[in-house]
């Protein structure tokens, strides 16, 4: 099973683009990604209850919450490991696991089930050859599924990162990843 | 820009006596203003299709024949005619426009701007007379809706505070700081009859007053704005069309309570929403409506806004609590209620949004007023997203009282397709299904308690005769057993249970104890479980189980699904008469079930079908068609929509 058909882009592209850091080594990146932790804790930490926005400002920074940021929260907000954790498995928003370039994120909320949204979502882990919630190996998308984001007037909807496509239809899942997936790069479907 | 503060009741009537020329004119007074107002839907579905880049189009237009002085643009909140958006209306003579494109903004800007004719392919067609029509209140959509709490969504502009002001905003927090104490305001509330909207329907004034009486200090006022229910999109709607009356109420609840510091816990979700409050929060603080000594009082009343991180329970209040102090959100046990041992373990008001945006237009217009809306045990409106099988989906307020039969046809035009109604679901996963015998029932917290539903927070889907109820079982059990929190067992263990039950039916291996064991089960985790999730949890399967027997005694003794859903209860068969030899169906079956011997039709192998139905969409002919399976492997199939005819008499159908 390959995702990148004949022209495969190198690996290295692709971060560059997510991280910007073609200017930086891998270790200056870091230390300025911590530098803007340790700026979010500062500005939080004294206000009680707010380990989930330092959570949430986290996630931003670095993508996901890696055990390592979890320890170096827990440690700078002198809260239990184990609570910081807690919290983090708790909600569906937080990923312990690196994301893809883009998100995929099906509502399968009633409205949007009983519009066929069920079809759209094995249509797409049938089109890029992964199951929910994990990502392809090129780190380009991500399939995610949603709880109702209240657009039902347009059910079924897709999200693509931020932005919304209502009514969507198999026809359009083909488009959107055919859209995102950038200039002559090709997938094999990944199917037999 | 240096803003005076508004300080007393004077300083908001000059606010208003400014902007209300602009708004009189938006509720159908033409006074001459010599100004065309545009307004644009801002909602959240509008703008997904596409009304912001509208917006921009119509600037750059207007702009281009130097209209700017006599036009305005106005983005608002949610008009509710969300199929057909986006929404546009034109004032004056109030045109209403719907699916407007940003390629019409041309079109708009010359026509009717310009050259002043109304232009016909973008009104909106009234599918039961055919008639065009331009009028909002002509359509049948909006003809039988009664708008309380929504009044202003549609009309003002959320982003801007003075616009709010101009419909007597912040009028009510006023009167009430400056001329009411605790007692007259609980005693108001308590009149009004207003119950939670939420979906338990608790009495609005007896919270408050539960609240007031703690003798502890600090008290704290939140907002309950994690609308988690699938197809619920009330609060989400009032948020982004009329922040300030939720804000407003809050101000009054924190006065009444005697709390200074307010809560609003919302969905991440829903960015729209999120920024508008923000917007209305910075600007309350600027004009000194929140903040300190307001109406220059010693009342000091701010408000936060604490992001929801995605999990369904955090709309129970306890969970909500725990979330709000950035902790796991999980339940705890009742009592000690919120409103003694609540935030940091200090008395807290919680109340949802609809039910605080009801709170101004109490005061604003009398409780007597509002208690003259309703039925005898719910007062004043409910406001209602419509959603699944049915031609207007959008968001609906109608008085308590009104039928299910005017909401749904009327109000929401029917069942698209000519296909039949079946049940209307609401109430969420807490929720149940509502067969057609009680269409004509007039809508209340009882009465749907009645039927084996609740009022939940309001949301509506519609369903017709190709959704399968032990499908829809399966669907929100599914829901609940991923969102169950795992505190408690009967919840955790319980849905799980059930969850595999279902699942085991709909792929028909189901047994007919399984019914029995259905419900002790359903039952056992209704009165065991620690919070509303898992007591509610069941209803899904007790409501279907009470209307919709025969379908699970199809799934499991007929080895059928009825609706034609459940997968493996279904083959799909070409029909030789009707097939032409294409082959397309065979060429896109990803199994290679379809093959033709030679000089005849297509055969599909129901041993490596996988039941995709790609060929039933491929074939040219809709020679393809689905059908139920029997016992002796025998199809019964009614035709290409493949409905399901009955088993063996006419009687034994599901009497829907």
């Amino acid at each position: 099973m390959t995702f990148h058909g004949n022209k495969a882009v190198p690996e290295k592209q692709e971060i560059t683009f997510l991280y910007k850091s073609h200017e930086l080594p891998k270790s200056t990146q870091k230390e300025q990604q911590y530098e803007q932790l340790n700026r979010v804790i500062r500005q939080y930490s004294n206000e009680p209850g707010q380990l989930i926005r330092i959570l949430v400002k986290a996630q931003e920074i670095f993508g996901y919450l890696p055990e390592e940021v979890q320890a170096y929260i827990a440690e700078k907000t002198e809260t239990p490991v184990a609570e910081v954790n807690g919290v983090v498995t708790f909600y569906s928003l937080f990923a312990t696991e690196p994301k893809g370039k883009n998100t995929l994120n099906l509502c399968l909320g009633t409205a949007c089930y009983v519009k066929g949204a069920q079809e759209l979502m094995n249509a797409l882990k049938d089109r890029l050859g992964i199951d929910e919630g994990e990502t392809t190996p090129d780190q380009l998308f991500t399939i995610r599924s949603t709880r109702c984001i209240g657009a039902c007037g347009l059910a079924p909807v897709l999200m693509v990162n931020e932005e919304v496509h209502g009514k969507a239809s198999i026809n359009d899942i083909d488009k959107i990843i055919e859209k995102y997936r950038g200039k002559g790069e090709h997938f094999e479907n990944s199917q037999h | 820009m240096n803003i005076l503060k508004i300080r007393s009741i004077e300083d908001l009537k000059a606010i208003k006596t400014k902007y209300h020329p602009l708004i009189k004119q938006r509720l159908g007074h033409s006074n001459g203003l010599g100004l065309t107002q545009i307004l644009v839907c801002s909602g959240t579905a509008c703008s997904s299709s596409a009304s912001q880049a509208l917006l921009l189009e119509l600037e750059k237009e207007i702009k281009l024949r130097g209209l700017e002085n006599n036009v305005r643009l106005i983005k608002t909140g949610c008009f509710g005619f969300c199929q057909h958006g986006p929404i546009v209306v034109v004032h004056p003579g109030e045109i209403f426009y719907c699916r407007v494109k940003p390629e019409d903004a041309k079109l708009l800007v010359e026509a009717h701007l310009v050259n002043g004719k109304i232009i016909e392919k973008l009104l909106y067609r009234e599918e039961r007379t055919g008639a065009k029509t331009s009028q909002i209140a002509e359509l049948d959509f909006f003809k039988f809706q009664k708008r309380i709490v929504l009044s202003n969504c549609g009309v003002i502009n959320p982003e801007d505070i003075r616009e709010y002001i101009a419909r007597d905003g912040y009028f009510a927090l006023a009167e009430v700081i400056l001329n009411q104490n605790q007692e007259q305001i609980i005693d108001i509330i308590k009149k009004s009859g207003l119950r939670g909207r939420g979906g338990a329907g608790f009495p609005v004034g007896k919270k408050w007053e539960l609240t007031a009486m703690q003798d502890v200090t600090p008290k704290y006022v939140v907002c309950n704005a994690d609308e988690g229910d699938p197809g619920a999109f009330m609060d989400r709607s009032i948020l982004e069309g009329d922040p300030h009356s939720v804000l407003e109420a809050m101000a009054i609840a924190g006065y009444c309570i005697g709390a200074n510091k307010g809560y609003i816990y919302i969905r991440a979700e829903y960015p729209i929403a999120v920024n508008r409050l923000e917007t209305a929060i910075k600007q309350a603080q600027k004009y000194g409506l929140l903040g300190e000594n307001l109406f220059n009082s010693i009342f000091n009343f701010d408000i936060k806004l604490r992001l929801g991180a995605g999990a369904f329970v955090c709309g129970e209040e306890t969970a909500l609590l725990h979330s709000i102090m950035g902790q796991r959100g999980e339940p705890r046990p009742r009592p000690p209620y919120p409103a003694q041992e609540g935030l940091w373990g200090k008395p807290t008001l919680i109340n949802n949004v609809e039910t605080y945006a009801n709170i101004p237009v109490i005061f604003r217009k009398g409780w007597e007023w509002y208690y003259g809306h309703g039925t005898a045990t719910s007062k004043g409106s409910k406001v209602f997203s419509l959603a699944g099988k049915i031609k207007n989906t959008g968001l609906i307020e109608v008085p308590m009282g009104t039928t299910l039969r005017t909401i749904i046809f009327d109000i929401g035009g029917g069942i698209p397709g000519n296909k039949k109604f079946k049940a209307v679901q609401t109430g969420g996963p807490s929720g149940g299904c509502i067969p057609e015998k009680y269409l004509d029932l007039p809508i209340d917290y009882e009465s749907l308690k009645e039927t084996g539903s609740m009022m939940g927070s309001g949301g509506m889907i519609v369903m017709n005769d190709d959704d399968c109820m032990v499908d829809i079982a399966r669907f929100y059990l599914e829901f609940t057993q991923d969102e169950s929190c795992g505190r408690c067992t009967p919840c955790r263990v319980g849905t799980k249970r059930l969850l595999e039950i279902l699942k085991r039916i709909t792929a028909g291996n189901g047994e007919m104890e399984d019914l029995e064991i259905l419900e002790e089960l359903s039952y056992d985790i209704r009165d065991a479980s620690l919070c509303g999730l898992g007591q509610t949890a069941p209803n899904p399967i007790i409501s279907t189980l009470r209307y919709f027997k025969d379908e699970y005694i199809a799934h499991i003794r007929d080895k059928t699904c009825p609706a034609g859903v459940c997968k493996n209860l279904l083959e799909f068969v070409i029909n030789e008469e009707q097939c032409i030899a294409c082959g397309l169906c065979a060429k896109v079956c990803p199994a290679g079930a379809i093959t033709r011997d030679p000089k005849q039709t297509y055969r599909i192998n129901p041993e490596k079908c996988v039941k995709c139905a790609a060929c039933m969409a491929k074939c040219p002919k809709q020679a393809i068609s689905k059908g139920t399976v029997r016992p002796n492997k025998e199809v019964i199939t009614d035709g290409a929509t493949g409905i399901f005819t009955g088993s063996d008499s006419q009687e034994e159908r599901a009497t829907l």
